[in-house]
């Protein structure tokens, strides 16, 4: 099968170089990535360290980003809540592609009961505003990262299951279906080794979305005070925190976590396209 | 006592139900007026029965829609009949639903090259790994015998070793339908289905491939069942010609006889239709009126009538059975046309 094999590698290469746009993404994607991984190791305060005598202050030299209320570096605390927010967007979106990919396959390539079942639990998710469900299932749940994580798996599983199971169901009559069936497949094995196959690029693309969106709405519950607690950096937190300042000319507070927000959701956005780019097959040459 | 066919279809169909017409509201009104009635089906394929020998070659001919697709899938067991028999060598198979009878080890001596070959071949799997895979699953291969099995079969279908990394978009079609017959045959089936192996193809190309069928079957010795629309190919390919109408086999035959003396005037609509520069044009059939309706047809009618040159009463009163005219010759017409040598 397709994947691992050694040319994956140049042909990465090829579409980045082709695309600058996903080359830049890709590189806004590896800075998130050391962010995350080393974070913590390379800022230049501990950033749960207040000090009030250096409350407030403007970004200079010392403080890149200035410093909040508490007098605790806000650069250091952007870059270390880097790997807790995308731990909570990685952690949802694998959780929901791996459920909500599976049953939307199984829901279209079987038909019948099984997708009945399926799309009607995807119809009553819809039903709600989403937001307001996320909020519900975490205010349900408990203020926990993990409850975070399965609110935002839940509220975007129609956008998965649907996509799979539209992609799935043009697949089942198709001749390398039979074909498959004529070489002993069963049907576990052909939505595993056939139609899988063909679906995972369609939900990669999905997959990159939904995170800038699932990043989104973690803050978004960090925002109006669900999920992560203070004084725990998370972009959402800090943005809250510092809307209040904004009207007194502390802006910075609120700024640069937002500007991380929106740079993390943007990177995501972009690499979709990348990868789609990457994965699908009639882009070999 | 002759000796056992290859495979034995008898009184095979394959009934679709289709939605009843007009919207709930009307269909309750008919209801209460009329009574239940009965959802209309589409007859795809009405009591077939053939059979097809070891080392023949049977064609099937027909025009579009006339369910030779649904036949010949129903012989591959890639779909379940709703009534009949169809044993391979003694074997009954419609014991197993279509989903189990794929992992089944009867499921190896049926294999089946489709129409488009491009479509049949999993645009995320290699040619070496569409090849490999039924040799995987059926005959539980893998490494060096699996490699070896794939390069030998690919070499038989004069496929070019260096293409087997190649993706199916990166493949031409004539190389595209070498990799199914390549496919097909790496596992060694008994009986081989073709389903219009060539339609997808140019002409140049057509010839190539239809002259790697012939020299496939002479060295393996297997069966094939023909479908196509190509007339010429299936007289010059097949033994046996089985000539299908609206679900049914109308007439069947040694290829020679059925082509040289047709007995059912639709064989003969059907090659008269073929070009023929030496033919005059007076001699010419044309068959005017409508293709009667697949769905739930009067089985009280000849399905031909309603098109057919020489339709008398009779042929709306009883449906014709296939009947033998000469040894091996059969028709299912009240009113066959006078053979040669009557």
């Amino acid at each position: 099968m397709s994947g691992a094999s050694p040319g994956a590698l140049a042909h990465a290469r090829y579409v980045i170089g082709e695309n600058p746009v996903t080359g830049f993404a890709f590189g806004l994607f590896v800075l998130i990535l050391i962010a995350a991984i080393l974070g913590p190791a390379l800022v230049p305060y501990d950033p749960l360290a207040s000090n009030t005598s250096r409350a407030l202050q403007a970004p200079s030299a010392q403080h890149w980003f200035g410093t909040d209320q508490l007098g605790r570096d806000i650069f250091s605390r952007v870059v270390v809540a880097t790997r807790l927010d995308l731990t909570i967007a990685v952690a949802s979106v694998a959780l929901v592609f791996v459920l909500g990919g599976l049953s939307g396959i199984a829901a279209g390539f079987f038909g019948g009961w099984v997708e009945r079942i399926v799309m009607r639990i995807a119809d009553t998710i819809m039903a709600f505003p989403l937001f307001v469900l996320a909020m519900g299932i975490v205010a349900a749940l408990g203020n926990s990262v993990t409850n975070i994580v399965i609110a935002t798996a839940i509220v975007n599983f129609p956008l998965y299951a649907r996509v799979a199971r539209a992609e799935a169901n043009i697949r089942r009559e198709a001749g390398f279906v039979e074909a498959a069936r004529l070489s002993g497949n069963g049907d576990a094995r052909i939505v595993l080794f056939q139609i899988l196959p063909n679906v995972f690029p369609i939900l990669v693309v999905q997959m990159s979305l939904t995170m800038g969106y699932a990043i989104l709405n973690a803050a978004g519950l960090s925002f109006i005070g669900l999920g992560v607690r203070p004084p725990t950096p998370e972009w959402g937190i800090m943005v809250a925190e510092g809307a209040a300042f904004m009207v007194s000319g502390e802006w910075w507070i609120a700024f640069f976590p937002g500007v991380a927000l929106m740079l993390a959701v943007f990177c995501f956005n972009l690499l979709g396209d990348g990868l789609r780019d990457i994965v699908d097959p009639r882009r070999r040459t | 006592m002759k000796p056992e066919p290859l495979l034995d279809v008898a009184e095979l169909s394959k009934r679709y139900g289709l939605k009843p017409q007009g919207s709930p509201v009307a269909r309750l009104f008919r209801r209460l007026k009329k009574g239940p009635e009965a959802a209309p089906r589409l007859h795809a394929v009405d009591d077939v029965s053939f059979a097809i020998g070891r080392g023949e070659t049977v064609g099937l001919v027909g025009e579009s829609g006339c369910g030779k697709s649904t036949l010949v899938r129903l012989v591959a067991r890639l779909i379940d009949a709703n009534d009949g028999s169809i044993r391979l060598a003694g074997q009954e198979l419609t014991h197993h639903s279509a989903r189990r009878f794929a992992t089944r080890p009867e499921r190896v001596k049926i294999q089946m090259v489709f129409q488009d070959a491009g479509e049949s071949i999993n645009p995320r799997f290699s040619a070496f790994d569409a090849i490999a895979d039924p040799l995987k699953r059926l005959r539980g291969l893998k490494g060096e015998g699996l490699r070896a099995k794939v390069e030998d079969s690919a070499t038989r279908c004069g496929l070019p070793l260096e293409l087997l990394p190649r993706f199916s978009h990166q493949l031409s079609g004539g190389q595209r339908a070498r990799v199914g017959i390549a496919r097909a045959i790496a596992v060694e089936p008994e009986l081989l289905i073709l389903d219009e192996p060539t339609a997808a193809l140019d002409v140049s190309v057509q010839v190539v491939i239809l002259q790697l069928l012939e020299t496939l079957k002479r060295d393996l010795g297997m069966s094939y069942l023909f479908v196509s629309h190509d007339l010429n190919v299936v007289r010059l390919l097949c033994d046996r010609v089985l000539v299908m109408y609206l679900g049914k086999i109308v007439e069947t035959g040694p290829a020679e006889t059925v082509f040289g003396e047709p007995r059912h005037p639709y064989t003969k609509a059907l090659i008269a239709a073929l070009p023929d520069a030496n033919r005059p044009a007076s001699e010419r059939l044309r068959l005017s009126g409508e293709i009667a309706s697949p769905v739930d047809p009067d089985p009280k009618t000849c399905r031909f009538a309603g098109r057919c040159p020489h339709a008398q009463s009779r042929c709306r009163e009883a449906m014709p059975t296939l009947l033998p005219l000469a040894p091996g010759h059969a028709a299912a017409c009240h009113f066959p046309l006078a053979g040669r040598f009557p």
